[in-house]
């Protein structure tokens, strides 16, 4: 809604600062000695984003001599030895992304455990034969598709390879923060406490909550967060394809209900996303294997949701296009069809959409769904949360080489103001065509159907998604 | 104008405080305990950090050979002269300086140490001490890598006894950064009028334009005092984004980096040839003044 996108829109630049120095409850004052150990930044949540961004900060050259930890609630996982089996999470990585994990040298690991770089991305809609299609000039890899546990492991290698710098605190969940007055009354600690559920405590500098779309760190810092419950959940499985094929395409289709992604894990595998109402959902998790697979072929396949009138309209629509655009109508590639479902990689979760109105507060800064959270459909999710982890080690890098305090506003609003900028349109377009697509009133679906096909022809606004 | 708190008695290596003048003393007094509001009076002072750290770090970085890049300042010992509330004398200590920072007003050390007080590792790198420089003279003779005087020869009472002071606790080819403002036209316009009178961007009373050093004549003293001016480059204030650039023009602010000359005469390559020699001296003839 507009009133929403005003109120996200970044507030004006000067005055609000005073309102991100809260007035919370007072630190007590120790002395040095028994003052709990200092750091210069702590990230609270050890997932994929919150691991990175301690790697990342780990590497830098400038935070050499700083002291990070990681706040992580669940125990260390051995992850030296991968199963044979994919798991059934699994995230689309960009290649903007895989740079973020180069730069703390996690890709490498990645590469070598496996991935699957994929050239295309197929999106059609069930109501009609509107399409679009994705891929790079230079025939690169648009993205790849890597399992998320791949991801922690090799993630977990770096920062074992940064231990003098990055102390990692498994079993340690974060139950309660005190925020610091505003820098100049200088009677009482100006660092942020935290206190972990076993009684320990740490100061720091500067805290980073990457703990997730219902995060503490948010909550406590009193951050607004815009947030919207889905009417739909997610349903993932690992399939196994009928023959042996290139597989190197990221199939996506909008069904009224949802849409079902498809997305390439070996040259006989593919990862299910199919986002769908929640009832549906759990039918399909509790429907035998042999259904499920057939359900899944149905949904890519099947026609039964076009209309002659759109059919007609739509290829009328693309028949203009042609005259005046020849290239404009790609070839649609045929998905694979499934054979069999992986026992026991059936599973859903709720969907939903959030975006906090602020990312910063004197010492606090937001990453990943933390700070936002979006839709499946675009594939984007942790993408978002890597490109907030390349622009706050920026910053902070600069900061640090400056011998600025990090905890600072004034570096921390940059990051905030070029994140939001960034994010704050591609949630709000999810969101958009989440709703577009969730509906079989024939005017929107010519809508998006014209749209579509409008968008596959036109390279200027392709390249920008 | 003669005031009667002024003291202006010019003994160069007397235990007076001969170059602090106790009118400025006692405008600082009054507003010792804003230092550290980031959007408070120093708010201009906070955001000059952002060029004029880069600007000592490159500089003393360009001229070294071993440092690591994770703490960039290692090893170096400077002087921070009217350090105030540390402002400076923090980020320093950060970049991994031993810093010494004084300053006449007591309660702006006070301010200073209870900031620093929170950090371990700041706590053990920067030392303050309520003094004038010349008090420090006798006990640190070439003692100091670097001395860094920012925002200050504005406000001494005696410049040139200020340098004498400064090139005696300077090691031989040690650096003397200086950041002050220029006496002109334009700098009694925008520098006091607008600046104090009507923007507030500085506390009204800070500065007094007869006190301005235009940039020739401190070349001038700090040349005839065993100092060899290095670069000189301008600095621009924004008052509506309130941050710092530089700019070729140093008819507002200014920053100077000039590095004592060292205990033996500079030597010259014995073994270049006749044609490059000439084009040596003519290149040095440029830059020198």
């Amino acid at each position: 809604s507009s009133a929403a996108m005003a109120a996200l829109r970044g507030r004006a630049l000067l005055g609000p600062l005073g309102t991100r120095l809260r007035a919370g409850p007072r630190a007590p004052l120790r002395s040095a000695a028994s003052a709990p150990p200092l750091y210069d930044v702590v990230v609270s949540g050890g997932g994929m984003v919150g691991s990175a961004m301690a790697a990342v900060l780990g590497h830098d050259i400038h935070f050499h001599d700083k002291k990070i930890a990681l706040l992580e609630a669940g125990p260390r996982k051995d992850y030296d030895h991968m199963p044979d089996s994919y798991s059934n999470r699994v995230s689309s990585i960009s290649p903007g992304s895989a740079t973020v994990l180069s730069s703390c040298g996690a890709w490498d690991h990645v590469c070598s455990l496996r991935l699957k770089p994929f050239r295309r991305m197929q999106v059609w809609d069930a109501c009609s034969e509107a399409m679009i299609v994705f891929e790079k000039d230079d025939l690169d890899d648009m993205g790849y598709i890597v399992e998320n546990d791949v991801i922690m492991s090799a993630l977990t290698k770096q920062l074992d390879a940064v231990a003098d710098r990055v102390e990692v605190f498994y079993r340690s969940k974060a139950v309660g923060y005190t925020w610091p007055l505003p820098s100049h009354s200088c009677d009482t600690s100006p660092w942020v406490q935290v206190e972990l559920a076993d009684g320990r405590r740490l100061q720091t500098k500067l805290l980073i909550g990457a703990d997730g779309h219902n995060s503490v760190v948010r909550k406590e810092a009193e951050i607004k967060n815009i947030e919207h419950q889905y009417d739909q959940s997610a349903v993932v499985a690992t399939l196994h394809l009928s023959e042996a094929t290139d597989n190197n395409v990221a199939w996506q289709r909008f069904l009224p209900t949802g849409p079902i992604a498809l997305l390439p894990l070996s040259d006989t595998a593919s990862s299910l996303v199919w986002s769908t109402s929640h009832d549906h959902a759990s039918e399909l998790l509790t429907m035998n294997e042999e259904s499920f697979v057939d359900s899944i072929n149905s949904a890519f396949w099947s026609n039964i949701n076009h209309s002659n009138f759109i059919d007609t309209t739509g290829a009328m629509f693309r028949s203009a296009i042609s005259l005046l655009k020849p290239s404009g109508t790609a070839v649609r590639q045929l998905p694979p069809s499934v054979a069999k479902v992986d026992p026991e990689s059936r599973a859903m979760f709720p969907l939903g959409m959030g975006h906090a109105t602020e990312y910063v507060q004197h010492r606090v800064a937001l990453i990943g769904d933390a700070a936002h959270r979006v839709h499946p459909l675009a594939g984007q999710g942790v993408n978002l949360g890597f490109g907030d982890i390349a622009c706050l080690a920026h910053h902070l890098s600069t900061a640090a080489f400056s011998g600025s305090d990090l905890g600072s506003l004034k570096h921390l609003l940059k990051f905030e103001t070029e994140r939001q900028r960034h994010n704050v349109s591609l949630i709000a377009a999810t969101d958009v065509l989440k709703r577009l697509y969730s509906t079989t009133l024939a005017p929107l679906v010519l809508l998006r159907t014209w749209g579509l096909q409008a968008t596959n022809a036109l390279p200027p606004v392709k390249v920008r998604i | 104008q003669l005031s009667l708190f002024r003291f202006t008695v010019k003994r160069p290596f007397s235990t007076s405080h001969s170059s602090v003048d106790s009118k400025e003393m006692k405008k600082f007094q009054l507003l010792a305990h804003k230092w550290w509001d980031e959007e408070g009076e120093y708010a201009a002072l906070h955001s000059m950090n952002d060029i004029r750290v880069p600007f000592i770090r490159d500089t003393l970085l360009s001229m070294s050979s071993n440092y690591h890049l994770g703490n960039p300042l290692s090893g170096i010992k400077i002087l921070d002269v009217g350090c105030g509330g540390g402002l400076l004398s923090e980020p320093l200590g950060r970049l991994g300086a031993s810093v010494t920072g004084i300053d006449p007003v007591e309660d702006n050390i006070r301010t200073a140490d209870r900031h620093k007080s929170f950090d371990p590792v700041l706590a053990k790198r920067i030392q303050y001490k309520s003094s004038s420089l010349e008090e420090i003279v006798e006990e640190s003779m070439e003692t100091f890598d670097v001395i860094v005087a920012s925002e200050v020869v504005e406000h001494v009472a005696d410049l040139e006894t200020f340098i004498k002071c400064c090139s005696q606790v300077l090691k031989p080819e040690g650096s003397l950064f200086v950041t002050t403002i220029n006496k002109t036209q334009l700098s009694y316009v925008l520098g006091i009028v607008v600046a104090e009178k009507i923007r507030g961007i500085v506390p009204e009373g800070t500065h007094e334009w007869e006190k301005f050093v235009p940039p020739e004549e401190l070349e001038r003293l700090l040349e005839s005092n065993g100092f060899s001016v290095k670069t000189v480059k301008g600095m621009l204030y924004n008052p509506l984004s309130g941050s710092w650039s530089w700019m070729e023009s140093t008819s507002l602010n200014y920053a100077v980096h000039a590095v004592k000359s060292g205990a033996r005469p500079q030597s010259h390559a014995t073994d270049t040839p006749p044609e490059t020699d000439i084009q040596q001296r003519r290149a040095t003839a440029g830059t020198a003044g």
